[in-house]
């Protein structure tokens, strides 16, 4: 497993250099330019834009595009907004706390719920819970998150309040910019959190279960029933830990699709992340924030796979990478 | 999103391989008919088809439900009647512009399926070709073509699309095309890793004896026998892309007003919330239940071409 490991963590880099090279390419093949919407003001001369040009960097060959912007992220320098003109990289660590705060609280709701509820409905296999869970665990997966966003909204904020209930806030991480105190700020994260966990909610609870019926089938279960162990020891220290296992996979997995989820949520909740300065910069046709983000996010996709294939090699001896 | 489309996708191939070698040999193209007989028996399977089939013929008649049910073009606007509840009229009131919601819905229909349907041929096209070429013919064929996939996989879906969603403007086919270019890396996979199982077998060296081309050996062989594992996929893959169009077009890349899409009759729902919820409720519901029966649909599918799981 040493040898796949150090062959993944040679090929990391590569992977991410090949990246850089379809993320550049993809946004510079297609027609038009960040300057488009400046060529429209009629008071605007030829030469002005082309001292913009000149000035952002956008007149040279593509080639040296992409050198230049490769020497810069190889220096930790993820280069110029084209629109704010302030640096990319704080721009992207400025929002990063507020996503990773959604993500990782969905990851955890997630996680806390499905584990418990798939294994209950595996042992309960057939019973009305299982079908229950079963029926709302695909519901789940079927949901668009943005449409499951609006009807919390619908549900907890206009009809909450419509009822007298104390309404659940919609927009934004608190209140008032700055001042917001701790329960401000997490009533102010339910929503986001509940919609964004729906789908691994939803995915983990049925992986576990039919995990945990797989599992339950194996020989060494069978044996530890025929040594007169209790069924809660059988269930507890030998049929969950294996059940659970390759969750970890799945958990490495889920960062990116929390991530790509999150431009939708960030998107509904006014949440000011990762997510949404992403979109905001590519309807602005920022390129160098949009490779910025796309990098970003890409860098964080891999290191969560490798390191996913690491716990799952350390927690599972049976593993053996070629 | 579109990434719940297989989640085994981006699974290292040490996991894949484990599942896939028996099954294949196991279940021959002869025995689709009992795959079938099994996936009648699945009642639930069953009605999720019927209501499939009836949303899918109410989205692709959508002329004859606007010109014999509705009296009303999707776009046809009665600013008077704007946010009118269901009536005899409009079944299902009537929008801001006081546009005929069952209307626009069956239109809407009709780019969200459609869209996602082309997208899935062209996927399928794509990532069984790359899949079966690379595992096929092996060595720097197989490096590059899954050294691209990696690379793509490792780049989140949603940001890659909503990048080349802003930056052309998407027709109705470009933006099957461009779902379908995305969206074909797990597939490949999948294939791969199917056929460096079957190309193994003693058929295949035996096609090989007897002088078969490899064209031949490719499509009459292998590929039949890898097929379950492709139709499983794209049933599973159709639900994916209704969600990566629905989710495209909310944000304002995907299909364009005035022209309706499941997605971006949502769009503007949410400015009109104390108007009238309902402009939330119907597009939301029609994705919601389209996504799960096909789900349904596919998940039985595999069961039923799969008998070892049913044990």
């Amino acid at each position: 497993m040493g040898h796949y490991l150090i062959r993944r963590l040679i090929g990391a880099p590569f992977l991410l250099l090949g990246i850089t090279l379809i993320t550049f390419l993809i946004i510079h093949l297609t027609p038009g330019s960040p300057i488009d919407n400046l060529a429209l003001n009629p008071e605007m001369k030829p030469e002005d834009l082309a001292s913009i040009k000149k000035t952002l960097g956008i007149d040279r060959p593509l080639p040296v595009q992409y050198a230049t912007w490769i020497n810069q992220l190889a220096h930790g320098d993820l280069g110029i907004s084209l629109k704010t003109y302030q640096p990319v990289r704080q721009q992207i660590f400025a929002r990063l706390p507020n996503t990773l705060v959604l993500t990782v609280c969905a990851l955890i709701l997630a996680l806390v719920l499905a584990v418990p509820l798939g294994v209950l409905a595996a042992l309960k296999r057939n019973s009305l819970f299982d079908y229950i869970m079963t029926g709302l665990a695909t519901l789940g997966q079927s949901v668009p998150g943005f449409w499951l966003g609006l009807v919390f909204i619908i549900i907890f904020a206009v009809q909450f309040k419509a009822w007298g209930l104390p309404a659940l806030p919609t927009g934004g991480t608190q209140t008032m910019p700055g001042g917001g105190s701790a329960g401000d700020r997490l009533r102010h994260l339910i929503l986001p959190v509940l919609t964004l966990s729906i789908a691994q909610l939803a995915g983990w609870t049925r992986f576990i279960r039919s995990q945990m019926l797989e599992v339950i089938r194996q020989d060494y279960v069978r044996t530890a029933r025929a040594k007169g162990l209790s069924e809660t020891r059988i269930i507890m220290e030998h049929a969950f830990r294996n059940a659970v296992l390759p969750l970890i996979t799945l958990v490495g997995l889920a960062l990116p699709q929390l991530f790509g989820g999150a431009v939708i949520i960030e998107a509904i909740f006014s949440w000011p992340g990762i997510g949404s300065l992403a979109l905001d910069a590519a309807s602005t046709r920022d390129y160098t924030m949009v490779m910025g983000t796309v990098f970003f996010i890409s860098i964080i996709t891999v290191l969560s796979n490798l390191l996913a294939d690491m716990l799952y090699g350390v927690a599972d001896p049976r593993i053996h990478y070629t | 999103m579109a990434a719940n489309v297989d989640p085994q996708a981006s699974v290292p191939d040490a996991t894949l391989h484990t599942e896939s070698s028996g099954a294949v040999v196991r279940q021959p193209r002869t025995n689709l008919s009992r795959a079938w007989r099994r996936f009648r028996n699945n009642r639930l399977a069953v009605v999720a088809l019927v209501v499939a089939l009836a949303i899918i013929l109410f989205a692709f008649n959508a002329p004859l439900v606007s010109r014999y049910i509705t009296h009303v073009g999707p776009e046809d606007q009665r600013l008077l009647d704007n946010f009118g509840p269901p009536s005899k009229q409009y079944w299902f009131g009537t929008d801001e512009y006081g546009r005929d919601v069952l209307t626009r819905i069956a239109y809407g229909g009709r780019s969200s399926l459609g869209v996602a349907a082309l997208a899935v041929i062209i996927a399928l096209l794509v990532g069984t070709s790359v899949g079966a070429l690379a595992a096929y013919y092996g060595g720097w064929v197989d490096t590059i073509l899954m050294r691209f996939v990696d690379i793509m996989l490792s780049i989140p879906l949603i940001f890659l699309l909503i990048l080349v969603g802003t930056l052309l403007h998407v027709g109705t086919v470009t933006l099957a095309i461009l779902i379908a270019l995305l969206g074909w890396f797990g597939l490949a996979r999948l294939v791969r890793s199917e056929v460096l199982a079957v190309k193994e077998r003693d058929y295949v060296s035996a096609a090989h004896v007897v002088g078969v081309s490899d064209w031949g050996v490719v499509t009459r062989h292998i590929l039949p026998n890898v097929l379950h594992i492709i139709i499983v996929w794209a049933t599973l893959a159709v639900p994916g892309f209704i969600l990566t169009e629905a989710a495209l077009s909310f944000l304002g890349f995907g299909i364009q007003p005035p022209a309706s899409s499941w997605g971006n009759m949502l769009t503007n729902s949410t400015q009109y919330f104390y108007h009238s919820t309902r402009l939330v409720w119907i597009p939301g519901l029609f994705i919601t239940v389209t996504v799960l029966v096909l789900s349904v649909i596919g998940d039985a599918l595999r069961d039923a071409l799969d008998p070892r799981l049913n044990e």
